[in-house]
């Protein structure tokens, strides 16, 4: 019921938390499919998709990311809870964030590399690698999600 | 976890899939490689019709389960009515996006790029709605 009675000024914040984790989902999944289609493909046919996903994760996966984790605290500073207050949810929010920001901080290092090696004909590994990492991420945030709305003690 | 736990949740999860389908399309209109823009849009038609009953009928449940919200209170309404033009936005943009050349790089028709952003439109403003909920 935290939705229905939560203060005016956490609004805004809450919108572009929600608004950067929609985006960071979606995101997510344009580069688990782009890159999944160039695994399935002859490796001269993989370049393409391959080089898609991995742009996908520079130019949409982390200013999504960037988006919902300013977000995440600017509405834990608005929403000023009480210095016990450490419920579960909040727990798997910044778990889930943080263990995020790692992850996709090693996929943009994937793809910077993997980009430069596809222009000579290589990198579909550190595609594939970015892909499971993508796939990883997609699961973390859905139990994230979970955990947000169902908010479990 | 009570129900009304169950319910925000789903009802939530039908809004992720309905912004994943604004992604993939874009993705496509960004100009995603022509084997590409099929899985796309394949993918972003399930999760349009998924999100989207998602949000309705949990939505609605929401409405009715929660003291305090009326399906007649203004937002709510709101967001019915612009549920039902997005449905069908939405609906023509799976069309156009899929008619395209399949989304080869010579990109997507003027057409269905205006129906994509009344559709990025559309799903921001009923954002907006849920989040400000504004009169309730």
């Amino acid at each position: 019921m935290l939705a229905a009675i939560r203060p005016s000024d956490v609004e805004l914040p809450l919108f572009l938390h929600v608004l950067g984790a929609m985006l960071l989902v979606g995101a997510l999944l344009v580069v688990a499919l782009a890159i999944a289609r160039g695994w399935r493909t002859e490796p001269e046919a993989a370049a393409a998709p391959t080089r898609f996903g991995l742009l996908t994760i520079l130019v949409g996966v982390i200013p999504a990311y960037v988006l919902m984790r300013v977000g995440a605290q600017w509405t834990e500073a608005a929403s000023d809870y009480p210095e016990s207050f450490d419920p579960a949810w909040l727990g798997i929010g910044y778990i889930t964030a943080d263990a995020g920001a790692l992850l996709i901080l090693i996929s943009a290092i994937l793809a910077g590399i993997g980009l430069r090696r596809l222009r000579r004909g290589g990198g579909l590994g550190l595609g594939r690698a970015a892909g499971v990492i993508s796939v990883v991420l997609l699961v973390a945030y859905l139990v994230a999600v979970w955990a947000m709305t169902a908010k479990p003690t | 976890m009570e129900l009304y736990d169950w319910l925000l949740f789903l009802h939530v999860a039908g809004a992720f899939a309905l912004v994943a389908t604004l992604v993939l399309y874009g993705a496509v209109f960004a100009g995603a490689p022509g084997q590409l823009s099929g899985p796309l849009t394949a993918l972003g038609g399930i999760l349009f019709a998924v999100g989207g009953a998602l949000t309705l009928i949990f939505g609605i449940w929401l409405a009715i389960d929660v003291d305090g919200y009326e399906l007649w209170d203004g937002w709510i309404l709101a967001a019915i009515i612009l549920w039902l033009v997005s449905a069908e936005v939405g609906r023509r943009v799976g069309r156009a996006v899929a008619a395209d050349g399949e989304g080869t790089e010579a990109g997507a028709t003027g057409r269905a790029r205006t129906l994509y952003w009344l559709l990025a439109a559309i799903t921001l403003v009923f954002l907006l709605l849920m989040i400000f909920k504004p009169g309730a």
